[in-house]
């Protein structure tokens, strides 16, 4: 079945980049109005981007989640949503400069390399439905927390190393960046284990057993035992600060796999169409 | 009429001229009235500070009146003129504009982008005002200094780098704690550099602050100072196991923190993080502990390093405030230029009037053959005729950029900077 054409994805696209131009300038400048337009901005693209998501799910019946170019745009979508979020949480700006090109780098990615016919997959209902989108709310949570890391890991360096430089003024405090990890941890633990509930019971439906030992569902559970592991060593006094960050940076690289390399080739029935 | 400008400051005066042309509060709202009364001003503002003596006035343009006012200046502080040559400047219209906006913003400043002087010209204005020294003019252009100043800080970051070496350390002490509400910190030694990191610490608002020091009663003396507790020398240990921030400045050559006692403390403090900030010549803290984990370590050379940074980093926001700057010059002129047109059209709506006044008054007798309504209808006609004639060209005249030179132009043409027109009645009416 052919697809429409995507202009709520492009139109999406430039609003993010409007925003992301926006948030570079409140970082490299004083004054208020470049991050309210930012954020502002930024509201306007997840609008638009909802409706480019809502016109894919109509003409494939389904969540766009079936295939790769699909599940990266809502991911996109939800990245976009957890920064916004964490943004407004926090009273917190400065991250938008690091946070929306991936966001745009995934969008991209959707719209140079998507086919031009949507693959039809077989409806599983909305227990299912919910257990995909949950997950990939996860996996964007995830992302945020691993820029969030990494911002703090750098500016770590830079202190210890006794060259501040100019940028280092510019970004959030460390103590808030820990914080805003934990926070995006948390509400990926919380979604992700959501979504694995809801996948047991999808797989109770189908197969009559709560757990499969698929690849993905394996995965999953390390993917929970790594960000439990840096929630608890965040709060542990010999590893919090900069341990943590790293741990929760590393653990990135099993969400990446997850989301690549198992849904391409190791997974049965986790597998993009 | 225009703004002008007379002052010296620590470019163009030393610092012994400086004190001596220097105005207390007083001193100043008392030469503005003067200023004022002799009629060498119209409005008068006097701004004083210890870098800068500057005399803001609303003058006729002529150089006699800011002559006059040189005098006056001369007088009132006991100088010889000839010991002021090269050391004043004087500034009018645009330019003092520009040169109240540049002070406003810190960029005339000893210090580039210092911002007390804001507050400084606020006071001296607000003071200036209630005595009411100031009129339309310089209202609206210490106002408009005032909003430069506040949006170059705002939008530039000319203000936001720290300039000194424990305001340095403060900056990178709020870099990893954030708000420093929740934290506490330790200054260990009161002398100057450990009294200053102090009073930084509580502008801060840091949440606790301990003070210790080798002979206890300084100690007991910064802390009051500063709404600190004193600690005796002994309970260096227990501080490091509590305090975030520790600021040593103590004399002698041993290490006053050692890796050890500060491993130790790590221990006891469960590895939280911990910003050591050494001002002591020489060292106080074996360098070596910045290899603790979770340990920050700065120097005073660190410390120097970032503040040369910042301080280049500020001149490069200078061309940003510049241009804030720029568009709030044209906004005054343009709202100068507005304002003297208008003051111009009702001077001649008033000459106008006075000059019906005068001719009715000299075909009185004519008139009077008329009844007293027809009289009132006849002088009512005449009012209309005269805004019926005065609308467009008044309307042109308040949208033309070039309105003030225009205005000049119209006051030239009707005369209306010559003699007063009296009113009718008086005998040749007009003033000699």
């Amino acid at each position: 079945m052919g697809t429409p054409p995507p202009t709520f994805a492009y139109a999406a696209a430039a609003l993010y980049a409007a925003s992301l131009a926006c948030y570079v300038r409140k970082l490299f400048a004083e004054g208020k109005w470049a991050g309210r337009a930012a954020s502002l901005l930024l509201i306007a693209a997840l609008v638009t981007h909802y409706f480019a998501l809502l016109q894919r799910a109509f003409s494939i019946h389904s969540v766009p989640y079936q295939d790769i170019y699909g599940s990266t745009s809502l991911l996109a979508w939800f990245l976009a949503l957890t920064y916004l979020s964490l943004e407004f949480f926090h009273r917190e700006r400065a991250m938008g400069a690091f946070a929306l090109p991936l966001v745009l780098l995934l969008l991209g990615l959707d719209l140079i390399v998507t086919p031009h016919t949507a693959p039809r997959a077989p409806a599983r209902g909305s227990i299912f439905a919910l257990h995909v989108t949950t997950n990939i709310l996860a996996y964007s949570a995830f992302t945020i927390s691993f820029v969030f890391s990494v911002i703090y890991l750098v500016q770590d360096r830079l202190i210890r190393k006794r060259r501040p430089g100019a940028m280092l003024w510019r970004l959030p405090p460390m103590e808030d960046l820990e914080r805003m990890t934990r926070n995006g941890v948390r509400v990926g633990l919380i979604a992700m284990i959501f979504g694995i509930g809801m996948g047991m019971v999808v797989d109770q439906r189908l197969t009559g057993q709560f757990l499969s030992l698929d690849p993905k569902v394996l995965i999953s559970f390390l993917m929970l035992a790594c960000y439990s592991a840096y929630l608890w060593v965040a709060r542990s006094p010999a590893w919090r600060g900069a341990r943590a960050s790293l741990l929760c940076a590393a653990s990135y690289f099993v969400v990446v796999f997850s989301y690549t390399v198992v849904n391409l080739y190791l997974s049965g029935f986790h597998r993009f169409y | 009429m225009s703004v002008y400008l007379l002052g010296v400051n620590h470019r163009t005066a030393g610092v012994h001229l400086r004190e001596r042309l220097h105005f207390s509060q007083q001193d100043a709202l008392h030469a503005a009235g003067e200023l004022r009364g002799q009629g060498l001003m119209m409005e008068a503002l006097v701004l004083s500070t210890c870098n800068r003596s500057e005399i803001y006035g609303v003058v006729m343009g002529n150089e006699e009146s800011e002559a006059g006012v040189e005098r006056y200046v001369c007088s009132f502080h006991g100088v010889e003129p000839a010991h002021l040559n090269g050391c004043l400047y004087r500034r009018r219209g645009r330019e003092a504009v520009t040169h109240l906006f540049r002070v406003a913003a810190g960029l005339d400043s000893m210090m580039l982008g210092e911002a007390e002087i804001l507050g400084q010209v606020r006071e001296s204005y607000l003071a200036a005002q209630r005595e009411g020294l100031t009129g339309p003019v310089l209202n609206r252009l210490f106002q408009a200094s005032l909003e430069v100043g506040k949006r170059v800080r705002t939008e530039t970051r000319l203000g936001a780098q720290a300039m000194s070496v424990p305001a340095a350390a403060m900056k990178l002490a709020e870099q990893i704690f954030g708000d420093l509400k929740n934290n506490s910190a330790a200054v260990l030694g009161a002398g100057a550099m450990g009294a200053k990191a102090a009073r930084h610490l509580r502008n801060r608002g840091i949440g606790r602050l301990w003070v210790a020091n080798r002979t206890p009663e300084r100690a007991r003396q910064l802390a009051e100072e500063t709404g600190g507790h004193p600690a005796p020398w002994e309970e260096v240990p227990d501080l490091l196991a509590k305090a975030d921030i520790v600021v040593t400045s103590v004399g002698g050559s041993d290490w006053t923190l050692t890796r050890e006692s500060l491993a130790a403390a790590m221990h006891t403090r469960g590895n939280r993080q911990i910003f050591l900030i050494d001002l002591g010549v020489p060292r106080n803290i074996d360098p070596g502990i910045a290899e603790i984990y979770n340990v920050f370590l700065y120097g005073v050379d660190d410390l120097r390093e970032i503040v040369d940074q910042n301080r280049q980093a500020r001149e490069n926001e200078v061309p940003g405030a510049e241009a804030i700057i720029a568009e709030h010059v044209e906004k005054f002129a343009a709202w100068q230029s507005g304002s003297e047109a208008g003051a111009t059209l009702a001077e001649l709506r008033q000459k106008l009037r006075l000059e019906r006044d005068l001719f009715a008054g000299n075909r009185r007798e004519e008139l009077e053959q008329f009844p007293a309504a027809e009289r009132e209808r006849i002088l009512a006609l005449m009012d209309g005729l005269m805004e019926h004639l005065l609308r467009e060209p008044s309307e042109r005249l308040m949208k033309n950029p070039e309105a003030r030179e225009r205005a000049i132009f119209l006051r030239e043409l009707f005369g209306l900077d010559g003699p007063r027109i009296r009113r009718p009645g008086t005998r040749q009416g007009r003033d000699e």
